[in-house]
């Protein structure tokens, strides 16, 4: 079966329609959405295996088909479909992994009244990170990377009537936007600077030769090469995502999901898609690379990063006590692994490195959900323990998926794929302290996953609902079993001696001899860190809940302060939290005080001028008025008082008148 | 052949709906909604008509009335529409019968309706005249229905908001009038696009004393001032919040997805073609004031406790990126090359971010609605907790809603935001790394909404609180379908304007 | 001291005149104080006829029409009086003209 890269959408479509199916279906519709779901995952994975047969027919090209989205100027917003190796390679395993939790999910589901709801939300998830594969363009990709983001935050938040699952949603959904940003202005820029946001497209592509060598020969500010600038602001987005340093915060706290959500998107998934996101868009990062004088190369921060998370991820790991939080800060360091990787130019060590991580990853995490499962909701190690008996395939799985991420020499798939890690790093001509960071993060992998399964599996239960343990149902040991075979085998395919996987994505790899020594030392590496696990965990187990870690008796501040995860939260909390709470409260006072202030201040001036004239009016021109109507009032009440009705006193004043008018005649008459 | 006057029937049906409610008999409650209803629809009804006989690939006016009306002041009764009317069309259709059916159970609807048609009929009528006499007619005529539908159906501060929506306005439109008069007395006309053609080859800045001139820059600052308090431009925000906390729910939705648009409109229909010099002159300033919305608006709506509030702080924050893009755009001008398609991109930006915020910001506006009627007016951010749980179609409903408005992918707020950043960062890179942080804190303030809202444990006013039947959700649902459609197709909208902005963009001449 | 019929006629009238007067004066029933106007009337009436009895031209009656008039006025008068007083009383009781005052200002 061939497909093409025109029918490439098919492979994202189909989860859609299941999530599509499960929102509309009604609440009870549990087997018809579970049902079409894994159904839809299913043929997707058939999809992408016929992808993968049709891109390795020839690995060196990049089949892509492009379109139009929406007509923008004279032109159109183009997107597309790309088809290649690491696309379909990528593709295999998201829908291989992600039909394996399907199956184990409607285990370990079954329970829930939202049972629906959550296969809805998991088809959502898978459309989008599959449609986040096969885009050709990075808005499309951007797209999605929001979507699987959206999928993510409803996942983690999907007991959303415990507050911590509410704030562990919210927390994911901004940390990883936070990166976004720096993605979108990279994006952004990118797209103003070459006019096009396809990767390839006839020469014309993003991460073809004429736009990239444009891109690396401008500069930008402090005489960054705009390619660096742009990949710098990129790798923001996929640190985000990718639960790096220093926006790794989110992904322990995701484990409030339900366990195969935290299998599915924050362990094989999901947070490696900022992984998959460097290693797509690798040409644009090493474009600086031909430009020795440039004061920084972008390869060299994701080097950085990557080392100081993988450092950080397994320092951290040690002082957990949540079975989940422990392969939590596993995966932060194992993701920090692949940047090394890509860092230091290995963008296919990297890629191997996710394959096998996705899939031991997935199979710890399973594990753990079956732990938890069958021990009644018990996360604390501490109250664990003993469980090898009942659950004999959930520990043998387990034991796998261990031994691949302690890199348990040969058999198992995580050592080869660390091992061409630290062999890439090791060659790498900048710096040799990533080097060292992944060797001592080495040791500590080894030693955390042998504590891990110590103190679960070993010992005796020390808790009650370990006490009563029962071994899960087929519907979950089946996938794990599955994905335990897978864990230890798929190392084969990327070997020193048979590197197929590195050749299939960059047929200019070419492996160099020697090598062995460096083996030699990671054998040694992982042996101490097996053994000091061994020595003082195993040896002897935990006999209660309450007893001091061993760690913790020899070093306790150190160890309170790994269990406290180096205070990360607090000093966020502290800086850029209060910030932002300062920076709403600057906002409100602002309005409420400065502008509705200058508000009133008019209305106030309006108010006063209107009293002004009112008092003018008042005062000045009905004052007039009244004291002149007033006086006349005055006036004719003093007339009117002579007017007393007695008509005596009329006649009085006449006769007394007349005789004084007579008077004044005679008077006058006789002057 | 004599052809229906679309335009007027557009602007005159719904006034005849509200004509015929406030002066007929009084009948029984469910006749007057019907009868408001197909009076608000009938604006739908005529945009469809309007779609089919619409050319998109035209840019100048079309379905043109033009009649003499008052000879001696040369004023014209002029309709006409372009893709930039035709998308306000159709989201004041869309918006108007959902926002009306919103309002089914407000006390007294007939008078509700009488006013609220009158308010749909002027701002239609804002959307289509050409000539600044009965432009400024509408424009002021909307006001008034809207000061009464807030003052008498509004909640417990209204008398106080309505006052200051309706002075702060006003207040602003004088300033517009004073400005037009004296384009008048130098221009001899009211007409837009004659205006515009005067603007555009400087002799209207002749006319007024020459670039430069403080009477020209005077009569400029007026007509911005009166546009920039409709819209609001940051910092003429602060009777925004109040005016749409206080308005009954079907008033906040048409204020906010269709009457802030008149600002907007207003931008693009007059300020900038009739003086692009002293826009480009003032941009940056401009540009300042815009990020200051972006980001303040973002952060001003974390600190609200009332949800109204909240979402009208929202409301600041997505029409400012419409602003940013276009003084950006009307800053570049006389830049040829690269940033005409920069230019392009910001002013499809900006027109889809008009339709898409109208649509989302009505729909949140519904959903609190929504909570206030259940919960007995209680609308504070605390007041509720899990409502998820007890309502999960309403909570799907507003999360779609939620999600759009902070611009997720996929939905349709994406789209217009992508296009506006990537034409304002190829304009004004600074100000597009800068507005991107209004991203962030849109995000953080609406999931903080949803947190305490929407999940947690069952608390507050949420128990008893009842899930919208299908019924009650009808107003919502074609918003919410078309908040999909229009994510993954958008060609949808940027077909009807692409050929119009294109040839904005394509006009921006040196100066 | 010789005193002419005129001088005699004036004293008359005037003595007269003083009787009208003090009785309009000093009563207080409104009938009396119109008798006493009545009086007075009629000395100015007694003056016209001697003044023109006694006067250059006694051939021409134009001294009696003026009489004449006077007197018809007078009753006119009195008849009109007599009306308020009526009205007066009816409106009080009495007709005391010290009580008649609700026109006073």
């Amino acid at each position: 079966m061939r497909v093409p890269a025109h029918l490439l959408w098919l492979i994202p479509a189909l989860p859609l329609l299941a999530a599509g199916i499960g929102a509309f279906a009604p609440r009870t519709a549990r087997r018809t959405t579970a049902g079409s779901a894994i159904a839809a995952m299913a043929i997707s994975f058939l999809l992408s295996c016929g992808a993968l047969v049709t891109a390795l027919r020839d690995p060196a090209v990049h089949a892509v088909h492009n379109f139009a989205w929406f007509d923008l100027g004279h032109g159109a917003l183009r997107l597309g479909w790309l088809l290649d190796p690491l696309t379909a390679l990528m593709g295999v395993m998201v829908t291989l992994v992600g039909l394996l939790i399907f199956i184990f999910s409607a285990g370990y589901m079954a329970e829930d009244a939202n049972f629906k709801q959550f296969f809805c939300f998991l088809s959502l998830f898978g459309a989008a990170m599959l449609g986040l594969l096969v885009a050709n363009s990075l808005l499309l990709l951007f797209i999605c990377w929001e979507l699987v983001g959206l999928a993510s935050y409803l996942l983690i938040g999907f007991w959303f009537h415990q507050p911590s699952a509410a704030a562990a949603a919210k927390k994911a959904f901004i940390t990883t936007r936070i990166g976004d940003l720096g993605l979108l202005v990279g994006l952004l820029w990118l797209y103003d600077a070459t006019g096009s946001l396809l990767f390839f497209d006839g020469g014309e592509g993003v991460l073809e030769a004429g736009p990239l060598a444009a891109l690396s020969a401008q500069t930008t500010v402090g005489g960054l090469a705009v390619s660096t600038a742009i990949g710098l602001l990129i790798f923001c987005g996929a640190a985000g995502k990718s639960g790096q340093f220093p926006l790794h915060v989110w992904l322990p706290d995701a484990m409030e999901g339900p366990t195969p959500v935290s299998a599915l998107i924050h362990a094989a998934t999901m947070v490696a898609a900022g992984v998959f996101l460097i290693a797509r868009v690798y040409p644009l990062l090493a474009a600086d690379l031909t430009l020795p004088s440039a004061p920084l190369h972008a390869l060299s921060v994701v080097a950085t990063i990557g080392a100081i998370t993988a450092l950080l991820g397994a320092v951290i790991a040690v002082g957990q006590n949540d079975i989940k939080r422990i392969l939590a800060f596993s995966t932060v360091s194992q993701l920090g692994y692949m940047m090394l990787a890509l860092g230091v130019g290995s963008w296919v060590t990297a890629i191997f490195h996710l394959l096998t991580h996705a899939f031991f990853k997935a199979l710890l995490f399973l594990g753990a959900g079956s732990v938890i499962h069958a021990a009644h909701h018990e996360q604390d190690i501490r109250r664990l323990g003993g469980l090898r008996a009942p659950l004999r395939v959930t520990f043998a799985t387990f034991a796998v998926g261990m031994m691949a991420l302690a890199g348990v020499p040969f058999l198992f798939s995580g050592f080869w794929s660390k091992e061409a890690i630290l062999h890439a790093a090791h060659g790498w001509s900048v710096s040799q302290l990533p080097f060292a960071a992944g060797l001592i993060a080495v040791v500590l992998t080894a030693f955390y996953t042998t504590r891990l399964v110590a103190e679960v599996f070993l010992g005796t239960p020390r808790g009650e609902g370990a006490a009563r343990a029962q071994e899960s149902p087929a519907v979950m040991t089946v996938p794990l079993v599955l994905l335990a075979v897978c864990a230890a085998l798929l190392g084969f395919i990327g070997t020193p001696w048979w590197p197929w996987l590195q050749r299939t994505l960059d047929p200019t790899f070419a492996t160099e001899p020697g090598g062995f020594g460096l083996m030699a030392v990671s054998i040694v590496l992982v042996a101490t860190g097996l053994g000091a696990g061994w020595a003082l965990y195993a040896r002897i187990p935990r006999s209660s809940a309450g007893e001091a870690d061993p760690v913790e008796r020899r070093a306790p501040r150190l160890f309170a302060a790994l269990a406290d995860r180096l205070g990360f939260d607090e000093l966020y909390a502290a800086t850029v939290g209060r910030l932002n709470a300062w920076t709403a409260a600057f906002a409100d006072a602002l309005d409420r005080r400065v502008w509705d202030g200058t508000v009133r201040l008019l209305a106030g001036l309006g108010l006063f001028t209107g009293q002004v004239t009112r008092e003018t009016d008042e005062n000045l021109i009905n004052g007039g008025f009244d004291a002149a109507s007033g006086g006349l009032r005055s006036g004719g009440r003093a007339y009117s008082r002579g007017q007393s009705g007695d008509t005596h006193s009329y006649l009085r004043y006449i006769a007394i008148g007349f005789t004084l008018i007579a008077l004044a005649v005679l008077l006058g008459v006789r002057r | 052949m004599s052809r229906l006057p679309l335009l007027s029937l557009l602007v005159f049906l719904p006034w005849f709906g509200a004509a015929a409610l406030a002066l007929l008999p009084r009948l029984s409650e469910a006749a007057h909604r019907r009868f408001a209803l197909a009076a608000s629809l009938s604006t739908l009804a005529v945009a469809l008509a309007l779609l089919r006989g619409f050319d998109p690939a035209r840019t100048a006016p079309q379905f043109v009335e033009k009649h003499a009306w008052i000879g001696a002041l040369n004023v014209n009764y002029h309709l006409g529409l372009d893709g930039l009317s035709l998308i306000l069309v159709l989201l004041t259709g869309l918006v108007a019968p959902a926002a009306l059916g919103a309002s089914f159970r407000s006390g007294e609807f007939r008078g509700f309706a009488a006013f609220f048609l009158t308010l749909q009929g002027a701002a239609l009528g804002v959307f289509l005249a050409l000539d600044f006499f009965h432009w400024f007619i509408f424009w002021e005529l909307s006001l008034i229905p809207a000061y009464f539908l807030i003052k008498i159906w509004g909640g417990p501060g209204a008398t106080r908001a309505a006052y200051q929506f309706v002075i702060y306005t006003i207040g602003g439109s004088a300033f517009l009038l004073l400005g037009f008069a004296s384009l008048f007395s130098a221009a001899g006309t009211f007409d837009f696009q004659q205006l515009a053609q005067l603007g555009a080859d400087g002799s209207l800045a002749r006319k007024l004393g020459g670039d430069g001139s403080w009477w020209l820059q005077a009569v400029f600052l007026g007509v911005l001032l009166g546009l920039a308090v409709k819209v609001p431009l940051w910092p003429f925000h602060t009777w925004l919040p109040p005016a749409y906390a206080e308005a009954p729910t079907g008033a906040s939705m048409f204020l906010t997805a269709v009457m802030s648009k008149m600002g907007v409109y207003g931008f693009l229909r007059i300020l900038w073609p009739i003086f692009p010099r002293e826009l480009q002159a003032a941009a940056p300033w401009l540009m300042v004031l815009a990020l200051g919305g972006v980001l303040l608006g973002a952060w001003g709506a974390m600190r609200q406790t009332d949800l109204k509030r909240m979402v009208a702080y929202s409301s600041v924050n997505h029409l400012s990126y419409c602003l940013l893009a276009l003084f950006a755009v009307a800053h570049a001008s006389g830049k040829s090359g690269a940033f005409s398609e920069a230019a392009t991109a910001a002013l499809s930006g900006t027109l889809l971010q008009m339709f898409n915020h109208g649509l989302s910001a009505a729909a949140l506006f519904f959903c609190v609605g929504v909570l206030e009627e259940r919960s007995g007016n209680r609308r504070g951010v605390d007041d509720f907790g899990g409502v998820r749980t007890v309502a999960p179609l309403f909570a799907a409903l507003t999360g779609v809603a939620m999600f759009s408005s902070l611009g997720l992918p996929g939905l349709n707020g994406f789209v217009g935001e992508f296009l506006i950043f990537r034409g304002v960062f190829g304009l004004a890179p600074w100000a597009a790394a800068i507005a991107a942080l209004g991203l962030l804190a849109t995000a953080i303030f609406l999931l903080t909404f949803w947190q305490r809202v929407f999940h947690g444990p069952v608390v507050g006013a949420t128990p008893g609180f009842k899930d919208l039947t299908l019924a009650e959700a009808v107003p919502l649902l074609p918003a919410t379908a078309l908040m999909v459609i229009l994510g993954v197709y958008p060609q949808l909208l940027a077909g009807l304007i692409n050929p119009l902005v294109t040839a904005w963009a394509g006009q921006l001449t040196p100066p | 001291m010789n005193l002419s019929p005129l001088h005699l006629c004036l004293l008359f009238s005037s003595a007269l005149f003083c009787v009208g007067l003090i009785g309009a004066l000093s009563r207080g029933n409104s009938i009396l104080v119109l008798l006493g106007v009545e009086l007075m009337l009629n000395a100015g009436n007694i003056n016209l006829i001697a003044f023109w009895r006694f006067g250059p031209a006694p051939a021409e009656g134009t001294g009696v029409l003026f009489v004449l008039f006077a007197i018809a006025i007078a009753a006119a008068e009195a008849a009109v009086g007599l009306a308020l007083v009526i009205a007066v009383h009816r409106h009080q009781r009495n007709i005391r003209l010290q009580e008649a005052n609700h026109l006073r200002g």
